[in-house]
This record gives structure tokens, C-alpha cells and sequence, in this order.
């Protein structure tokens, strides 16, 4: 089991705890009337999933409840860093 | 290629058995190559099998990073059923169902693909409606599936707890009879040996590192670790890496890729004569030849390269295998084993054409891709060699992320299959 660094608790915790929240910062369109097929194709089913460097959403559902962003390696499944949502990505993680 | 036969076996048993040849010799590549198929799992040797057997498309490349059938060919559960929903599905499916029948004789290599039968458990109301409704499904598409009472399904399958104190009590089940297993190492290696025997080289240890396109975007072959080969065409059969190998031709996909894990007990003598599956409390279990229970679930819950995956996943099946055959609560895990299965939005396949020209694709198969293979891989075969996909697997198209079209095997299930 893995620990996940919760950035509201302040702490390391099973990763039990938690609930998985898929690929972070893709942002709902905010004129989806404007979208074309396309458009709506990559926002709702193209996936980045990537050997490496994942972003992703958690959401610390046996704690404060609350969605967080993570970054972590998906060959070592560590985790590099957890954010706090609306935080951007941080920077030198985008291999 | 040497038969197997008991002629051959009495012969060579005068001769120390040293007049077999190899299966698949190592080979250098070749220059260039027809059709070059990245991946030599059961998928992608069985495609090369039947592009060669059934085409007369020899000249093929079999490319695999690492050995023969050692990706998911060799990390499942071996189940085989196609007792699926929709129409689309049914006919998928029972395509490789009826592939299985005579593939052993065909190969001339057992795959002992057993038909003891696939048992799904209803637990509950919903459970009885939804599998009924798949039962008639079925029948209507020519596929067997029928309902056993609950005194039926312990008759069939004596492990069973019918009692109404069950913490999930069994209220009767959906039986596919054709359903069964078969030897997943033997699927791969049968289909390398026919296909090797008729002229087709499997590369092994060579990763592929990227696809080369002409000026006009169509493929002309792939970099690997052994240098540029080149292909008129390029079919991709790579499961869990497809999303990195679609990207080296400029393609996104809408894959994800997880761990999908399985355990054996220790071997024990036959006690369990069917597969068993349970969707509510997600799990399945059989029994090998060798003895072993073989218990599987469903996927971990994120995206991941590892092949393996979190303790905590495995407590819980064995938590509700435990629940529905108690007599097996003493039972001790020999090992456990992680295999990365692509997962689509609507938990269907893919197996198309895909907007590069002379690049072919059959992913997706989630967590129940060895039931599939000889027909994904004759579908496959099919889709190259014509360069037009099979009315079988003509739905089963990218398109249908963007038309909306999709096949929603996901929601028919209620559970990764």
C-alpha cells in the first residue's frame, strides 16, 4: 500500500483513504455550445496516459473529503508531489 | 514444422526426442517486411498466423520488446465466454468462441481450451433481471447462455454456499456452457509456431521506438533497437502501451492503461469443475489443470505502467471469495501477478483502421482480452489484409468516440470485463 501525502491534512496517509479521480486539469469548456465533435471528443475521451509523470486528481474521501492534485510516476507509482486544487502543475514535471 | 503427432512422438522416442527443431528460431530482421505487427502476444502472433494461413501474406514481422507472450498473454485469468449484451459484442465474441473450437487441431498445438463452463452468480434482484435480460440477448444472437436455479448452480458447481445466510446468498445464476478456459502459454506459442512454420520472423527483445511516415503520412516502417525496418504496412496489437506506440505516429488515444491483477492458490487436487464469476462482489475463480485456483477481480483504480498492483485490492477479492466458498478460507496464495490492460470510455475494443494510412489497430480490450484472441486476431488479419475492417469488427471503430456511437459494455456489466 501507498502513502499519499494529503496537501489540506498536512500528512501521509494509506492510500485506503483516498479515492482516485482520474487525469487532472482538463477543464470543462466554457462554451460548449462552440465545441465541435472533435473538440468534444478529446475533452471527454482522449487521454494523455503517459509512461511517466501522471497528473491526476485524488480526493481524500476517508479525511477531509476534499479533491487535491498529484503528481506521480506511473512505471514507480510514487508519488512526487501532491497540490492543492487550483494550484497549477508544478513546473519540471511534464516529461 | 514437425508434427505433433503420436506417429512422430513413438518415432522420436527412438531418438533421444533430439529431432524436434525450434518453435521460432532467433532471426535478424529483414530489410522490410509487408505487414510488421508490433506486440507477439496471443493477439498479434495469431494475427501474423492468419495473415499468413489464411491470406498468404507471408512475408511478416512479428516485433515484441520484450519475449513471446510474456505481456497479458501470459498475466489472465484464461477465461473464455461471449455472453455479452449488445448485438455488436455478441458477435464479437462468439466469433472467438467459435474459434477456440478446433484451434488445438488447426495449430496442431493443444491449447486445451476446456468447455466446463462459465456460472455468473445472482446475488440480488437486480442481478436476476440483468443477467436474465442477457440470457435472452444472447439466445436471440445464437449465443448459449441459460438460467440455473440455486439448487441448479450447487449442482453444477458443489463449492458453492447456497445457504440463505450467505452474505451473498446465491439466487440462481446465468450458465454459458461453451464458456470455459484454456493454457494462455500454449494460445501464444501455437500461434508463433504455425505462423513461424509459413515464413513469418518474430523478433524478440527489440522494442519499437518509433513509426516512420512518408511525405504523403502513410507508414514505411518502424525504428527499433535493431535499426529502421521497413513495412507497407504496420498492425498494432501492443495492450497496454498502445497509447505510446499510437503516439509515435501522432495519434491520441482513448486508452488507459491499469494494472488488472490475479493469484493462484496451491495446487490441490480437482475440486472445482467450472468458472465461477460474480459481479457484484466482483470476483472469479477456476481451477488449472495443474490444480491451482486461479481468483481474479478487477482493476486497480489508476493509471499505471507497473505490473503490479496494491495489496488492498487483493484482500478484497479473496474477502468475497472467501464469502461465496467458505471451504476455501484455508487455502494459501502461491503468487500473484500484474498485467496492464487498456481500458477504453465505453469498455469495448478497438480494431480498425486508424487515420494514418497503413496503420491498423486492435486495443482496448480492457480486462478481457484473452477471451478474444483468435478472433481478434483473425479480425485483425482480416482488417490489414483487405485494408477494410470485417462486418464483425466494422463497429468496433475509432469514429465512434466522436459520432457517439459507442458500444457501452461498461454500463451493460456494471463492472470492467
Amino acid at each position: 500500500m501507498i502513502l499519499i501525502h494529503c496537501p489540506y491534512c498536512e500528512e501521509d496517509r494509506p492510500e485506503v483513504e483516498f479515492t482516485y479521480g482520474g487525469e487532472a486539469h482538463i477543464a470543462r469548456p466554457l462554451d460548449p455550445g462552440a465545441l465541435d465533435d472533435r473538440q468534444w471528443e478529446t475533452y471527454l475521451y482522449i487521454r494523455r496516459n503517459p509512461r511517466g509523470a501522471h497528473a491526476e486528481r485524488w480526493r481524500h474521501a476517508h479525511g477531509c473529503a476534499r479533491f487535491f492534485n498529484a503528481v506521480r510516476d506511473t512505471v514507480t507509482d510514487r508519488f512526487e508531489v501532491t497540490y492543492k486544487t487550483g494550484e497549477p502543475r508544478p513546473a519540471g514535471d511534464t516529461k | 514444422m514437425k508434427r505433433f503427432s503420436g506417429l512422430n512422438l513413438f518415432a522420436e522416442a527412438f531418438n533421444g526426442h533430439k529431432g524436434w527443431p525450434e518453435h521460432w528460431p532467433d532471426k535478424a530482421p529483414k530489410a522490410a517486411y509487408d505487414v510488421i505487427i508490433i506486440g507477439a502476444g496471443g493477439h498479434g502472433l495469431g494475427a501474423a498466423y492468419y495473415l499468413a494461413a489464411k491470406y498468404g501474406i507471408t512475408n511478416v514481422c512479428v516485433i515484441e520488446k520484450g519475449w513471446l507472450g510474456g505481456g497479458n498473454a501470459g498475466r489472465n485469468t484464461t477465461i473464455i465466454r461471449s455472453n455479452y449484451l449488445y448485438d455488436e459484442s455478441a458477435h464479437l465474441y462468439d466469433h472467438a468462441v467459435k474459434l477456440w473450437d478446433g484451434l488445438s487441431q488447426e495449430l496442431n498445438y493443444n491449447v486445451m481450451y476446456s468447455k466446463r463452463g462459465v456460472l455468473m452468480l445472482a446475488h440480488n434482484v437486480h442481478d436476476i433481471q440483468s443477467f436474465k435480460r442477457h440470457i435472452h440477448a444472447n439466445r436471440l444472437n445464437g449465443v448459449d447462455n441459460e438460467w440455473l436455479s440455486t439448487e441448479a448452480c450447487k449442482a453444477y458447481c458443489p463449492p458453492l454456499d447456497i445457504s440463505p445466510n450467505a452474505r451473498h446468498p446465491v439466487l440462481g445464476g446465468a450458465l454459458q456452457r461453451r464458456g470455459g478456459t484454456a493454457r494462455h502459454d500454449s494460445v501464444a506459442w501455437g500461434y508463433a509456431r504455425g505462423a513461424v512454420a509459413r515464413g513469418v520472423d518474430i523478433i524478440q527483445n527489440c522494442a519499437v521506438t518509433g513509426i516512420r511516415r512518408g511525405p504523403d503520412g502513410a507508414v514505411i516502417g518502424v525504428e527499433t533497437e535493431k535499426g529502421f525496418i521497413g513495412a507497407k504496412k504496420i498492425g498494432v496489437s501492443a495492450a497496454g502501451s498502445t497509447s505510446l506506440v499510437m503516439r509515435m505516429a501522432g495519434l491520441d488515444f482513448p486508452l488507459e492503461s491499469y494494472p488488472l491483477q490475479a493469484l493462484v492458490s496451491e495446487p490441490v487436487k480437482p475440486i472445482f469443475p467450472c468458472v465461477v464469476m460474480s459481479n457484484t462482489v466482483h470476483a472469479y475463480i477456476s481451477q488449472s489443470d495443474k490444480g491451482e485456483l486461479v481468483i481474479g477481480a478487477g482493476t486497480d483504480a489508476y493509471v499505471s505502467y507497473s505490473q503490479r498492483g496494491a495489496l488492498h485490492i487483493i484482500e478484497h477479492t479473496l474477502a468475497a471469495i472467501c464469502e461465496i466458498f467458505p471451504i476455501f478460507t484455508r487455502m494459501r496464495m502461491l503468487r500473484t501477478w500484474g498485467g496492464i490492460v487498456d481500458v477504453t470510455p465505453d469498455r469495448s475494443p478497438i480494431l480498425a483502421k486508424t487515420p494514418v494510412p497503413g496503420l491498423y489497430v486492435n486495443c482496448g480490450w480492457g480486462t478481457g482480452g484473452f477471451k478474444a484472441t483468435p478472433g481478434a486476431a483473425d479480425l485483425l488479419a482480416h482488417t490489414i489484409a483487405h485494408d477494410a475492417p470485417h462486418a464483425i469488427n466494422a463497429p468496433f471503430n475509432l469514429d465512434r468516440f466522436r459520432n457517439g456511437r459507442l458500444i457501452d459494455e461498461a454500463a451493460a456489466a456494471a463492472v470492467a470485463h
